[in-house]
């Protein structure tokens, strides 16, 4: 690229070169030394002067290894003035070397694997797990991620703090797990992967512009995953999975930003290829013989898809993926949606005779769902005022407004069929 | 790294086994030593007596407070540890979930300060 073409230019460099290869570039860094902290301080100082830089200087012809070159001077200038003990000198030696072989070559190895294997490790708190891998994987900033997971920047900042010490002292190791221990290590990755994503989706009409919306972020870490998984037939369930969601995404909110139900979205508005690829996602992790929570909540997407499409939902095929998905998860969640379910096949007598009951569950009590899908199936047996007080738990329990003004025309349009 | 395994357990736990229970519990510590011993892990190793053998000293105003009994007043106490050197976590939580201490109480796993 020739020089002086702008900040602009060298910003919008940056940034696409930052999403392919931060993650890459992280766990190199701290591979040897678990020190996630100081290898993200380098990074960041590496961008900083390839903003100053390239467009003086032009972008250079490998700008991964370039980074990577500014960053190990930077994280070994930094270790030297940090107290010795912090930092082995033999790690120090290590990073040098392994730094110089890969400033050498055009490749650098993607460990970003093992990166999210260390963010989702059982000693590291669940619920920081989503963050640390939006952060450590993608360098989004504390900030932006407090603003999707509904959390303080400064208490969002100091737990993943916490988690990079954790890992640098505990001494987790940036590997993928063995055979053994794969599939409960696995899981874990995902269930962050998935977290990332969900978080992503709780302002999807993008109404506040404080809150960023990390679909699209999300969506990359899981096509990562599946992309450095692909014998995982799990991994490629839950890249369906939220190909299916993502696919439909324009098709939940109208033109005004009001709440849509599946049943009631414009099909047209679906994207078509993101189902067709979730659709050969899908196929091809059936036939890697490893059912899973992931596959069977695609397959039920799948299904809904299906169903809308045809004008026929095959509800039978609908229990059947809920019954294997509550026996698999034993999740109240998955037991009110097969209630639904049930409610087609056999009618909502039938149907609220399976749903979980919050006197047994307490966190049910402030569920919005559960309330929801009570009201529903209560309203469709004539019983209208043990309907509206279900609805009102709803509406008192929900955050988002478009979701709660829906719930709101729900609950009236009982009136309407009372009198 | 070295790791502290710091076993945890209910200390009314051992009294109620029979004779021949404490003999195959305390076998099944020694073959658990012994394999610690020949992969070359072990650093140290100790078998601690009851809470109730242990003072506690604190110096308050230049003056030591010395107390009787353990540290925290709980059912569970620290019977023993294990120090052990491998390479990362995960060897000493695959060390930790074999120690026999996992499986009638709690084993906490704590990386060691590294001194330069």
């Amino acid at each position: 690229m020739t020089a002086g073409n702008g900040d602009e230019q060298a910003r919008i460099a940056a940034d696409a070169i930052a999403r392919r290869s931060y993650g890459k570039l992280v766990a190199f860094l701290a591979a040897r030394t678990h020190d996630v902290a100081a290898a993200e301080d380098a990074l960041s100082e590496a961008f900083a002067a390839a903003l100053a830089e390239w467009p003086v200087k032009g972008r250079p012809t490998n700008p991964e290894a370039w980074l990577l070159t500014v960053a190990r001077r930077r994280m070994i200038d930094g270790a030297r003035h940090r107290r010795v003990s912090e930092l082995a000198a033999d790690d120090l030696r290590a990073v040098a070397q392994g730094l110089d072989a890969a400033a050498e070559e055009t490749e650098i190895p993607d460990q970003r694997l093992a990166l999210m294997f260390a963010c989702a490790h059982p000693a590291i708190d669940a619920g920081i797990r989503a963050p640390l891998m939006l952060q450590v994987v993608l360098g989004l900033d504390a900030k932006a991620i407090a603003s999707a997971f509904l959390m303080s920047p400064a208490a969002m900042g100091k737990r993943l703090v916490r988690a990079k010490q954790k890992i640098r002292q505990a001494g987790i190791p940036f590997r993928v797990p063995t055979c053994e221990e794969l599939p409960a290590r696995l899981d874990a990755v995902l269930d962050a992967l998935y977290a990332t994503f969900t978080e992503g989706w709780t302002d999807p009409a993008g109404t506040d512009a404080a809150r960023r919306d990390f679909a699209d972020e999300a969506m990359f870490l899981v096509r990562l995953a599946a992309e450095l998984m692909p014998e995982e037939a799990e991994t490629l369930g839950l890249l369906a999975l939220v190909l299916y969601a993502q696919a439909r995404r324009s098709a939940r909110r109208d033109t005004r930003g009001e709440f849509i139900p599946l049943a009631e979205q414009t099909a047209t508005l679906w994207d078509a290829s993101m189902i067709n690829e979730a659709e050969a996602l899908l196929r091809r992790a059936s036939t890697l013989g490893a059912i899973g929570r992931y596959q069977l909540e695609a397959a039920l997407q799948s299904a809904h898809i299906a169903g809308r499409r045809s004008g026929h939902p095959d509800w039978t095929a609908i229990v059947q993926f809920y019954d294997a998905l509550f026996e698999l998860t034993r999740s109240p969640v998955v037991a009110i949606n097969r209630a639904l379910a049930i409610a087609e096949l056999r009618g909502a007598e039938a149907a609220l005779e399976t749903m979980p009951d919050d006197t047994a569950d307490a966190r049910l009590g402030d569920y919005q769902p559960y309330w929801a899908a009570r009201a529903e199936l209560l309203s469709r047996t004539g019983a209208v005022d043990d309907a509206h007080r279900a609805y009102d738990m709803a509406i008192g329990l929900e955050r988002d407004e478009a979701i709660r003004r829906f719930l709101q025309n729900r609950q009236a349009a009982l009136r309407i069929v009372r009198h | 790294m070295q790791y502290l395994l710091m076993l945890y357990a209910n200390e009314g736990g051992w009294s109620k086994l029979t004779k021949e229970q404490q003999e195959q519990a305390a076998a099944a510590y020694g073959a658990y030593a012994q394999a610690l011993t020949k992969e070359g892990v072990l650093k140290g190793s100790n078998r601690l007596q009851s809470g109730a053998s242990a003072t506690t000293v604190r110096v308050v105003d230049g003056k030591s407070q010395v107390l009787d009994g353990p540290y925290a007043d709980s059912k569970e106490q620290l019977g023993g540890y294990f120090l052990i050197d491998v390479p990362d976590l995960d060897a000493a939580l695959s060390w930790a979930a074999r120690c026999p201490g996992a499986s009638h109480g709690t084993v906490e796993v704590r990386p060691v300060w590294q001194m330069m």
